[in-house]
């Protein structure tokens, strides 16, 4: 019997800033030639959340003005049902601005605190308009290997002890641009600053993706290995570029 | 938008300069662009005005004070280039002579830079009572140009997302426009593009008169809306818009169904945009008759850029006899829709630079439904934007369900061809990192008396019309008049 996955797009006509959909894209041709089939459900503001009608969460990232009215809309309603998702081992991607939201809270350049979802033990900090972004090429070391990728975000972000990093930060910024870590993972759920798009140009992570949803759903699973080479070319691309003129990552 | 604004430097700075200072910078400045362009290190189009702004502040401001007819600027994401000439070329039809920037050299340095090649050393604008400054100014370099040029007429094309890795998110970009018109002069006329909300909505800001170009003929609508939308969103309610009618990204007959604000009726107006014998042809409405342009560019964006140019000779009160003739002699500007011959095969080059143009071009080549031989470069210098993400955004699907030949190239070009990979392209595309090589690959694919589209970003613009000039019929970019 065919597969099938179901995917969660959360609000992707508000969170689509920096070709997040790339990863829409990447995932479902990924599935499609193991033949399993991805559905996609788009939710958008006010759309309900059931938490055990998915099996992959993906969120993107936005401007700031997009990411006040998603807060105000996960508080009322959609958080809880992500919380419950993760713990029960719902795999998640949250990318920038979805991934800031997924932390605890993110306190704006104004001051003032969105509050987040908490699927992560981790929170924002904006250092205010006048601070220097975090923009740049970037590469990371993570347990499959080597994640590349494009950071532009204004907001710092820390991990409590109830998250641990994704990766450890070798060119660019990465979370904070202080103590080298990049992203955050809690159970199945990863965040992450990594533009790119992240999941085309990172096939490895991409398919460990695949694997942690296809797994919660239909047990011990092996994914068909594919022809990576034009994935390959550019992760590589990416790398030789973050290793020529990306900042060195601080530790 | 950087911090530390134009706004503390006083006005006119420069009529205090000395007049000895002035010519000092003038000659400086001068040299530096001859240096330049003798050491082929580009058209020395930015670097005179650079030099000697640094040595006498204000020059710019000073040299522009002696228009005799005044400055019109045209600021937006896309479209300034090719409206700018088609506004010169009006203008010339009109008489009077017209002082444009270099293409793409529209920082202040390039501003000044044009500024400073139409005066003498001693600061004096030749031919100054007939001069009409007409400069393409980049949308984060508004503030300051108004600030120096106090222009007569300031043109808005359309505002999408666009070098986020510069340029900061977008809505940073409106609120730098807004804050330049809400700090502007009564008697400089505003011309908006009614059908982006974004742009639309400055009127609220503007603080002279207002006048809205757009397109009515609701004929040219897509049937579904692309992803590069940038204006979903009323900033005023937060309602979602609605569209009778969706030209391409988010620019069309919108309506924002909470507070009722909706595109607001174009003084100039196209009521059909139509093909006809290889030129695009729009007849348009204005409140002093009819009109009928006729430009040799195809693609909507190019019916957009010919409705700003009209309403901006419009607004400077020039007749319409001279604004359809001046449209009418418009050229493609450098690398926009620009055509080459070179080894029996034309060349035709479609600059790419962001979502919503790219996929202007996309759709633009689309239409041309015969095999067709491509290539395309990515680069991803300070210029193009260092991020490739936004190759995501552009509907690469539009053509890679066609048959066609594809060379790929620029310092990303791995990202490009994996992006078709993702676009459902059949055969891999062909990758070929060298600028140089790519074209020699892409000339001998294409057939003799064959076309082929090039379709770079800014870089690689630049790089791939050096090759091309090298190589076929077209002068150096600095050589044009």
């Amino acid at each position: 019997m065919r597969k099938v996955l179901r995917l969660a797009h959360l609000y992707p006509r508000l969170m689509n800033l920096y070709g997040d959909r790339g990863n829409i894209l990447c995932l479902r041709r990924r599935c499609e030639a193991r033949d399993i089939e991805l559905v996609v459900e788009e939710l958008e503001l006010g759309d309900p959340l059931d938490p055990a009608a998915h099996d992959l969460v993906f969120i993107g990232g936005g401007q700031d003005r997009e990411q006040r009215r998603i807060a105000e809309d996960l508080a009322a309603g959609k958080g809880e049902a992500l919380r419950k998702a993760a713990e029960d081992g719902v795999a998640m991607l949250a990318v920038c601005g979805g991934y800031q939201l997924f932390g605890r809270y993110y306190r704006t350049g104004a001051g003032d605190d969105l509050p987040g979802v908490a699927v992560f033990d981790a929170w924002t900090m904006h250092p205010g308009e006048g601070a220097r972004r975090c923009i740049g090429d970037v590469a990371a070391r993570w347990e499959g290997g080597t994640l590349v990728g494009f950071e532009n975000h204004g907001g710092r972000t820390y991990l409590g002890s109830g998250a641990r990093p994704l990766a450890r930060v070798e060119r660019g910024y990465g979370n904070n641009g202080e103590d080298g870590t990049e992203g955050a993972v809690h159970r199945n759920a990863y965040g992450t600053y990594l533009h790119g798009s992240l999941l085309p140009k990172n096939p490895r992570f991409t398919d460990h993706i695949l694997r942690l949803a296809l797994g919660r759903r239909y047990g011990q699973v092996e994914l068909a290995p594919l022809s990576d080479s034009v994935e390959e070319a550019a992760h590589a691309a990416a790398l030789r570029v973050a290793q020529r003129r990306a900042r060195v990552g601080r530790r | 938008m950087g911090s530390g604004g134009p706004a503390s430097r006083p006005r006119l700075e420069g009529v205090r300069l000395s007049p000895i200072r002035r010519s000092a910078a003038l000659i400086a400045g001068r040299a530096a662009g001859f240096a330049s362009r003798a050491l082929r290190r580009g058209g020395g189009t930015a670097l005179p005005g650079l030099v000697a702004e640094a040595l006498a502040p204000g020059l710019a401001a000073y040299l522009a004070s002696q228009l005799g007819i005044g400055s019109l600027i045209v600021t937006g994401t896309n479209g300034k280039t090719t409206t700018a000439r088609m506004v010169a070329g009006i203008a010339s039809t009109a008489g009077l002579r017209p002082l444009p920037n270099r293409s793409g050299s529209n920082l202040m340095r390039g501003v000044a830079t044009a500024l400073m090649a139409g005066a003498d050393l001693r600061g004096r604008l030749r031919d100054g009572p007939r001069r009409l400054g007409v400069f393409e100014v980049d949308e984060a370099t508004l503030p300051q140009a108004v600030e120096a040029l106090r222009p007569r007429v300031l043109v808005f094309t359309n505002l999408f997302r666009d070098q986020l890795d510069r340029y900061g998110e977008v809505d940073s970009v409106a609120a730098g426009w807004r804050r330049t018109l809400e700090s502007g002069a009564p008697s400089t006329a505003v011309v908006l593009n009614a059908d982006d909300p974004s742009v639309a909505a400055l009127a609220d800001v503007a603080p002279g008169e207002v006048l809205y170009y757009g397109l009515d003929d609701a004929s040219a609508a897509l049937a579904c809306a692309e992803h590069a939308a940038d204006a979903r969103w009323c900033p005023s309610c937060g309602s979602e818009y609605r569209y009778a009618a969706l030209f391409y990204g988010h620019v069309g007959h919108w309506l924002c169904p909470g507070c009722s604000r909706s595109r607001p009726a174009p003084q100039v107006r196209a009521t059909t945009v139509g093909r006809e014998g290889g030129r695009t042809v729009i007849d348009v409405e204005t409140p002093v008759g009819r009109l009928s342009l006729s430009l040799a560019l195809s693609g909507l964006y190019n019916a957009y850029n010919a409705l700003a140019a009209a309403a901006a000779g419009f607004a400077l009160g020039l007749n319409l006899e001279a604004i359809g003739e001046g449209v009418a002699s418009a050229t493609a500007a450098f690398g926009r829709q620009e055509s080459f011959e070179v080894d029996g095969r034309r060349v035709l080059v479609l600059l790419g630079k962001n979502p919503a143009g790219l996929n202007q071009v996309l759709r633009t080549i689309a239409g041309d439904e015969t095999e067709k031989h491509l290539l395309f470069l990515l680069n991803d210098g300070i210029a193009d934007g260092r991020d490739v993400s936004w190759i995501w955004d552009a509907d690469f699907e539009l053509l890679a369900s066609q048959p066609g030949a594809w060379v790929l190239s620029g310092t990303r070009a791995e990202d490009l061809a994996l992006r078709l990979k993702y676009a459902g392209l059949a055969t891999p595309a062909a990758v070929e990192p060298d600028a140089e090589a790519a074209l020699s690959r892409a000339l001998r694919e294409t057939p003799p008396g064959g076309l082929l589209y090039v379709v770079p970003t800014y870089t690689a613009m630049l790089r791939v019309r050096e090759l091309l000039a090298r190589r076929g019929r077209r002068a150096h970019y600095w050589e044009e008049s």
